[in-house]
């Protein structure tokens, strides 16, 4: 590692007099899955090279609840918001950014009606901001003439609409773009929604990242590109299931900017 | 004068839509069986939303080989049932072609060419939906759901507008008067000719005989509706028009739970307290959809809505997958109960008799509700903005918070995040660890 990160919590900024502009809403993949971790750094390196004045909330931060609902728990989903929006309102947070799509959607859509309403962004919308405000500067990319093929989340993607802001931003790195036969509006699931990720899949003849890896393969790719933690899981262990682990890798929107800017 | 044929015109009209109109009534009393759900706002974007998407068909052009096909079936059904205005005229004042004395010759001409060339197209079209079905067997007519009544169904439809696109064509050309016109028989004066051995007297009773399969044909086609997946030329209306606006990833907030949440969250609430006197009598809200009455009367205006075409179940990653979920049998069994609790109380004088079924288990069973991993593909797959992933949602609600009937898995990951406020069993105050790995 280069740099020691900088990653300021709210209590301390409070304490500090300080207020951030933005809250970095890291999710529980985020915090704890080895590999998911891996994009939560990139992301701050990018925050940090960009000089954002973020916050997060550390050990404040709990489950957004939003596993809880797609299970079917929706008592315990509105005890987690509950308990959330408290904290979020406690500190006035007005924006949040976040590397999961399913706290993106959970906090954007679901909490609003419990009482907890803000701008909420998910981070490849944020770094195509911080691109276009000349806040982030991209340079030679180390992506250049890779090929590149973008998985679109379901919940960034259908749920919410957002299919241009992950493309716009992989742009910036000059490699070849490739869309898989399912893009955009009709992407694949990765199989990991609904909180089929924490459960074995029903019986069937095919894991469905099995069937999205093939997807991903046909347009003969370098990069599956990502960005959401859940689908990183789920794309790298398709990978490893076809033997192609040494020729593909699989990486978060975020990591790719961080990586091809030597973060 | 014989009034015979007019009086037979008219009961027979009468009888028709009488019949339509019960069936219509018991629609509506089925479709309110489901739960209040106020759906009030943004009439505009609605009204938009019913234009585009039903009148405009703007989904069902995603898919262009059906889609353009389909339109020239419901644009070519739309209008050559202006037709139909003139049969009932004619049938009840015994005049022969109305529209002759009304509208000037050019004109009428014009307009039956019209209803003759989109006749012609229709039949060709329903043709190709046919071998469609039945001989090139695309995939998603073949599943299991598919068999039986619903392929059936959808066969008879196609059988009954050929035939009635044939009626239509072969009384216009054995009419002898409209033929000497020579005007807008586009179509019919090629079959004119197939007719040509036949006296006058023969011509004339395979015209009355066409005439009048025709418009009993299409009696027999609205009263059909009911019972059939062709139900969605009505409901795709209100359907769109009721279809959801807020964001796919968007799942409505439970209002009960919220209550008990507040309810628990508040440190002044008095857990003891006796319920005041009025709530007392409203037993316990059940929490998600274990039958169709626990479903929202959107739901079931979907399930009555759907038209089987499975655009949604070859899009579900679950199905393509060999799971059994399929988000088509899901708003079909929906109907199919539906149906079964509004015979019951038609059968008890208008009360529902506890029959020992419900939808969950008997009809969609649990394997298929836990396959489905929340992605909304079918929801944007659906030509009509039927949302099957709601009705999958209310019932994992029921299982999981009236019978606990969560897989193990999911109820572990539920305990963590009861206790640790992750889905994993860390510890919260490890969450920001990372920073410093
Ligand atoms: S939301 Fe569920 S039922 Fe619908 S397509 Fe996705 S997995 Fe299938
Ligand atoms: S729900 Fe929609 S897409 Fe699915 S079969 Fe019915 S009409 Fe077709």
């Amino acid at each position: 590692m280069s740099e020691q990160l900088i990653v300021p919590t709210m209590a301390e900024l409070i304490a500090e007099g300080k207020t951030p502009d933005i809250l970095f809403w890291v999710g529980s993949a985020g915090s704890y899955d080895d590999r998911a971790k891996k994009i939560t750094k990139a992301f701050v390196k990018i925050l940090n090279k960009a000089k954002v004045n973020f916050a997060v909330l550390g050990t404040e931060e709990s489950a957004t609840g939003d596993l809880a609902k797609r299970a079917g728990n929706e008592f315990l989903f509105q005890m987690q918001a509950v308990m959330n929006i408290e904290v979020l309102n406690a500190y006035n947070v007005k924006r949040i950014v976040t590397c999961d799509p399913h706290s993106f959607n959970c906090i954007k859509n679901e909490y609003p009606g419990l009482g907890g309403t803000y701008e909420v962004l998910h981070h490849t919308q944020f770094i195509k901001e911080l691109i276009t405000t000349n806040k982030l500067k991209i340079n030679e990319s180390s992506f250049k003439d890779k090929r590149i093929t973008f998985h679109d989340p379901c919940y960034l993607g259908r749920a919410n609409s957002e299919y241009n802001a992950p493309r716009d931003v992989l742009k910036t790195l000059n490699a070849t773009l490739l869309e898989m036969k399912r893009n955009k509006a009709t992407a694949l699931c990765c199989g990991a929604g609904g909180a089929q990720m924490f459960k074995e899949p029903e019986k069937g003849d095919k894991d469905i990242n099995e069937l999205r890896t093939e997807d991903a393969l046909e347009t003969k790719p370098d990069i599956i590109a990502t960005g959401c933690p859940y689908c990183m899981t789920m794309m790298s262990d398709g990978v490893k299931v076809k033997e192609k682990e040494n020729e593909i890798k699989v990486m978060d929107v975020a990591e790719l900017i961080a990586s091809s800017q030597n973060l | 004068m014989n009034y015979l044929p007019n009086i037979l015109f008219a009961i027979i009209l009468i009888a028709g839509i009488g019949y339509f109109a019960r069936n219509v009534k018991k629609l509506f009393r089925n479709i309110k069986l489901g739960k209040d759900k106020d759906i009030n706002d943004n009439k505009s974007q609605r009204w938009k939303n019913m234009a585009m998407i039903a009148l405009g068909q703007s989904k069902m052009v995603k898919r262009p080989v059906s889609g353009f096909f389909h339109i020239i079936v419901y644009v070519g059904f739309v209008i050559i049932n202006i037709e139909v205005l003139e049969i009932i005229i004619d049938g009840l004042f015994g005049t022969h072609r109305i529209g002759l004395s009304i509208l000037p010759e050019s004109l009428y001409g014009f307009l039956i060419g019209t209803f003759e060339v989109l006749a012609a197209l229709v039949f060709i079209a329903v043709i190709i939906f046919w071998i469609r079905r039945n001989v090139i067997k695309l995939k998603r007519f073949m599943s299991s759901e598919m068999s039986g009544w619903p392929k059936n169904d959808g066969n008879i439809i196609l059988y009954f507008e050929m035939v009635l696109m044939t009626l239509f064509l072969v009384m216009n050309a054995t009419d002898t008067s409209f033929q000497a016109l020579d005007s807008g028989n586009i179509i019919s004066q090629y079959i004119a000719p197939l007719f040509s051995g036949l006296s006058e007297n023969s011509l004339h009773l395979v015209e009355r005989s066409s005439w009048w399969l025709h418009i009993v044909g299409i009696l027999i086609f609205l009263n059909y509706l009911y019972y059939s997946k062709h139900l969605h030329i009505l409901l795709a209306f209100p359907n769109t028009y009721y279809g959801k606006l807020t964001p796919k990833g968007q799942f409505p907030n439970n209002d009960a739970v919220t209550k008990e949440v507040k309810l628990m969250m508040d440190p002044d609430a008095d857990p003891y307290a006796v319920p005041a006197e009025d709530e007392a009598d409203v037993p316990p809200a059940k929490f998600g959809a274990s039958d169709v009455q626990d479903l929202s009367w959107l739901n079931l205006l979907n399930a009555y809505s759907c038209t089987e075409c499975g655009r949604c179940t070859s899009e579900c990653p679950a199905n393509l997958t060999g799971k059994k979920l399929s988000p088509r049998k899901i708003m079909m069994d929906t109907r199919d109960r539906l149906e079964e609790v509004g015979k019951n109380i038609d059968a008890n004088n208008g009360v529902f008799v506890d029959d020992g079924k419900q939808l969950l288990n008997d009809y969609i069973t649990t394997e298929e509700l836990w396959a489905c991993t929340s992605c909304n593909a079918c929801v944007e797959a659906c030509p009509i903005s039927i949302d099957p992933l709601n009705i999958i949602m209310e019932m994992r609600n029921y299982l999981v918070m009236e019978q606990s009937a969560a897989p193990m898995e999911l109820n572990n990951m539920m305990t963590n995040i009861e206790n640790n406020g992750a889905p994993w069993p860390y510890n919260q105050m490890d969450r920001l660890n990372w920073k410093d790995e």
